[in-house]
């Protein structure tokens, strides 16, 4: 079974746009959305939940006022900055900061806080007329975006090896950081899509230095690659110098927008150029071992 | 100079989000930075910071980021397990007579081992996650600080909280936000006077809008819109800012002009100076 994440350093690179597309031209694989805080794969792929399990991600502190002494050494104790005193209503949690590590709890000494367990989002089995689909739903203004990714990844192992899938095809979320590498563990190519921007350019360098960190092989698309040809041969260029392919370069059209009002992957769409050129990529990228 | 931007008698600190990746947040931050007086801009998008390409900064400082993590001191452990015990990341593993495992990179540094240590045998140590740079802008009007997280490293939101602890009280305070609406996106807003959403019109502009709004909310920060790429996509966002009573602050087209200095790394209010005006004008609508 092989893995592929597409991932991208800066956002609004092309991520979903290409999954989208992979999943129509791809066989017999299992369609990941591991952008769990603003998940948009689905726009394009509409699925139909078939299982929605809970996930408890971080535990939260919950503060009995009736017991607090208003000390304020739960205040003092708090690294996150999760706890603060209001003149009308005195010390309180703030949830949306709060990582749950009891700290709090250990140090009260009226033992008004505890540690309850909290529902942060939803992790979802469904179908779609291109395969299955794992995908899931961080609550608003929550942690653990790092955890669920994992849930989804264990999720999507699941579902491959009961349908006997040959590929999970995994759309990743934008940066470096802790979603981003749980999304990238274990897979067997990353798939970077940058564009030919200042911006792109400095963001493609970070996300590769996270692919060779963690030892995972990389190729590399450039999208609206004409909006600025000298800064894509820039790009192919620093490519070159790194052993890293670039597997495609898609020209920009507005169809690819278009595709996405219609709520369809581009390859469905319509033909044209942008399809063609994801289609020849998907050739190369299936070739990888 | 100019005197900073002030909302009742105080600083105005102003952060620019998303949801969706790529809708235009850093070029929203440099250019209304560009377009206002005593500016200072905090880059808090510390996972791929670029409101420097567009700033140009002469960096003046390089400070290192830490996190503290657990050390143990074998002179006084007993291997009691209690500090695994207590650890919500399961970042301490005690092996009875031998030794206590540390992961730093599960570890939060929340302290709480060291807390519950009954022989007072865990200490903490700084362990790096980032970079902190500061600076200023290549015609030096804007001060600049950003982070800059390590490769390879999950612990965003410290780093986020140290760059935001450099914060000029004399100055309007930019804050360039991540986007997404996870914990880095909450540390990186919060305490902000106002927040901008930067928005693409699009299905996938508008499905991310909605979440990043509904944090907002949660989070009690007032709120307007910016359409970037205006003239792209559909009328939904439009519709729904209506619907939800949402003030458009500013519509920025889809123009292959814009699109081409963005890509070259320049502010488009350097080469297209009318819309200073207009980013400037901006800051009316949020003072209301």
């Amino acid at each position: 079974m092989k893995q592929i994440t597409v991932i991208s350093g800066k956002g609004g690179t092309g991520k979903t746009t290409l999954v989208g597309s992979f999943a129509a031209l791809a066989e017999n694989k299992v369609i990941v959305d591991c952008d769990v805080d603003a998940p948009d794969l689905h726009l394009l792929v509409h699925p139909e939940i078939i299982n929605k399990e809970e996930f408890k991600g971080v535990k939260v502190a919950v503060m009995d006022k009736t017991l607090c002494s208003e000390c304020g050494t739960c205040e003092e104790t708090c690294r996150f900055n999760a706890i603060a005193s209001t003149e009308e209503s005195g010390y309180a949690v703030n949830p949306a900061r709060c990582e749950g590590c009891g700290a709090c709890v250990f140090t009260c000494p009226q033992e008004a806080v505890t540690l309850k367990e909290r529902v942060s989002g939803y992790a979802f089995i469904s179908k779609t007329n291109y395969g299955p689909m794992v995908h899931a739903q961080l609550n608003i203004a929550e942690e653990a975006s790092g955890k669920l990714v994992t849930v989804v990844r264990n999720n999507a192992q699941q579902v491959a090896e009961k349908e006997g899938c040959e590929l999970i095809l995994i759309d990743g979320s934008p940066g470096i950081g802790c979603p981003v590498i749980a999304s990238l563990t274990g897979v067997d190519l990353a798939l970077i899509v940058t564009e030919p921007t200042m911006s792109g350019l400095h963001d493609l360098e970070r996300i590769m230095d996270v692919t060779r960190h963690f030892g995972i092989a990389s190729a590399v698309c450039i999208n609206k690659y004409d909006i600025n040809e000298e800064n894509s041969e820039r790009i192919t260029e620093f490519c070159r110098q790194r052993g890293i392919q670039v597997v495609g370069k898609i020209p920009y059209d507005s169809v690819v927008t278009e595709a996405m009002v219609a709520g369809k992957p581009v390859v469905e769409f319509s033909g044209g150029v942008v399809s063609d050129a994801i289609k020849d990529m998907w050739g190369r990228i299936n070739q990888y071992e | 100079m100019g005197r900073a931007m002030q909302q009742n008698g105080e600083q105005m600190i102003i952060a620019v989000a998303s949801g969706k990746g790529g809708t235009g947040k850093t070029t929203v931050a440099v250019n209304l930075a560009l377009s206002l007086p005593n500016v200072q801009v905090l880059d808090c998008d510390v996972e791929e910071p670029n409101s420097h390409i567009f700033l140009n900064p002469v960096i003046e400082e390089i400070k290192p980021a830490y996190t503290l993590v657990p050390r143990v001191n074998y002179d006084f452990c007993d291997y009691c397990g209690k500090c695994a015990a207590a650890c919500e990341y399961n970042a301490l593993v005690v092996v009875p007579q031998k030794e206590v495992m540390v992961f730093p990179e599960l570890c939060h540094g929340c302290g709480l081992c060291s807390l519950v240590c009954p022989q007072d045998a865990i200490s903490e140590e700084p362990r790096e996650i980032g970079v902190i740079k500061t600076g200023k802008s290549g015609d030096g009007n804007i001060d600049l600080v950003y982070g800059v997280l390590n490769i390879g490293e999950i612990m965003a939101t410290p780093l986020i909280d140290q760059v935001k602890a450099d914060i000029d009280p004399e100055k309007t305070v930019i804050i360039d936000v991540s986007p997404g609406t996870a914990c880095p996106v909450i540390a990186a807003v919060q305490g902000s006077d106002y927040c901008i959403l930067v928005t693409e019109p699009t299905p996938f502009g508008l499905y991310d809008l909605r979440l990043a709004v509904e944090v907002l909310r949660v989070l009690k920060i007032p709120f307007g819109m910016v359409i970037n790429r205006a003239g792209i996509g559909d009328r939904k966002v439009y519709e729904y800012c209506e619907k939800e009573g949402i003030t458009i602050l500013l519509e920025i087209p889809h123009d292959t002009r814009i699109a081409r200095y963005y890509s070259e790394g320049v502010p488009f209010v350097k080469v297209m100076p009318e819309w200073k005006e207009r980013f400037a004008g901006i800051i009316d609508k949020v003072l209301l």
